[in-house]
């Protein structure tokens, strides 16, 4: 959009695909948590596949966005914040990233192997049958693949943590206005 | 003595057909439930059969079935205790499903065409099942399948009678394996 008045700031569709994803992996954490121990019911039957929907609608994006990123450099740091910037803090910075978008494949895809392995194969939105790349294995799913999935949706968590308050330092403590990069702004200004 | 014995047998045996003996360990029936679009398979793990069938004269023949509803599994542990309450099986009042013919077609080559009434849960509803019989030296493998309407058996009542979460059509499957059938 107006890329030349903000050569540091992401494009639109970065941004976009930035917040949607936001949203929705926040969501979908948030329904695993809540739903994992719930009884029998239709309620848990109800959250399980909205959880499963959410989790290929994930992955799907991802992919997109990941796509998107190899195609669209990403804007560079603005010199005076990278000046500022311990060596430890870039490659913290670089990790993160890298690491967020690891586990945003690595989540929703060791989600699929454990609903595969356990018997259920993922019907997306109740229309599209998944394929099950992992055969049915009761063994594989309960002591292997949920325990996995636990392990990388709550590393991804804490990483997200980690990268919403490294945001809240830059914007309130060095005020470095380095948040604006990644909100929308108005086409007509 | 021996016309007394004839007259018994003929007395336990239905239409005077040849008795076929089920082999439970190598029989299964099976049913698919589709779950938010999800098919989820279970299978009942006992069951017993009677059947009095000469494949040559099918019209004449019988078949009926016992099932014990508490054995219906879909492999997990939390779900299965499910099955027996009211609002699915509710084995406390209806302990069994029953099956019984009311005729026999034969169709040629092996295949037939049961009719009957499908008792489960206190519901008797007519099903045809279309079998198909193939024989290897004294075993005799029957395969068929139907499908039912869980709601007409009231299989999952109150808030689980919601076709969207569970679709009201359930698909079941067999496979029998019989000895003492008589050859095709």
């Amino acid at each position: 959009m107006n890329s030349k008045a903000d050569a540091h700031a992401y494009g639109a569709v970065a941004i976009a695909l930035h917040w949607l994803l936001a949203l929705a992996i926040v969501g979908a954490f948030s329904v695993g948590v809540y739903m994992h121990d719930l009884p029998f019911s239709p309620q848990r039957l109800k959250f399980f596949n909205w959880h499963k929907w959410a989790g290929v609608t994930i992955l799907a994006l991802s992919a997109l966005r990941l796509l998107w990123r190899l195609t669209h450099r990403a804007p560079p740091l603005p010199a005076q914040i990278l000046d500022m910037m311990p060596t430890w803090q870039r490659h913290a910075h670089h990790a993160t990233h890298a690491l967020l978008y690891g586990l945003f494949f690595a989540v929703p895809l060791s989600g699929w192997a454990y609903s595969s392995a356990a018997g259920f194969p993922i019907v997306w939105f109740g229309l599209l049958p998944l394929p099950d790349w992992v055969p049915v294995n009761k063994e594989l799913a309960d002591a292997v693949l949920k325990p996995l999935h636990q392990t990388f949706a709550f590393t991804l968590a804490a990483l997200v943590v980690l990268h919403v308050v490294a945001t809240l330092k830059h914007q309130f403590v060095d005020r470095d206005g380095l948040f604006w990069r990644m909100w929308p702004r108005r086409v007509d200004r | 003595m021996k016309t007394l014995l004839a007259l018994g047998l003929f007395a336990g045996v239905a239409h005077a057909q040849p008795a076929a003996t089920l082999v439970p360990t190598q029989s299964e029936i099976v049913f698919t439930s589709t779950q938010m679009g999800v098919p989820v398979e279970g299978r009942f793990k006992r069951f017993d059969a009677k059947i009095a069938l000469d494949p040559k004269q099918p019209a004449t023949g019988s078949v009926s079935f016992t099932i014990d509803a508490g054995s219906a599994t879909l492999g997990i542990p939390e779900t299965d205790a499910e099955l027996v309450k009211p609002n699915w099986f509710d084995t406390a009042r209806f302990a069994q499903a029953s099956f019984k013919s009311s005729s026999v077609k034969g169709l040629g080559s092996g295949k037939f065409e049961v009719a009957g009434t499908l008792s489960i849960k206190g519901s008797a509803q007519a099903v045809v099942v279309p079998v198909v019989v193939t024989q290897t030296g004294a075993n005799s493998i029957a395969t068929g399948g139907f499908t039912i309407k869980r709601l007409a058996y009231k299989i999952g009542e109150a808030e689980w009678a919601d076709t969207s979460l569970v679709a009201n059509d359930v698909s079941v499957r067999f496979k029998l394996t019989l000895t003492g059938l008589p050859p095709l």
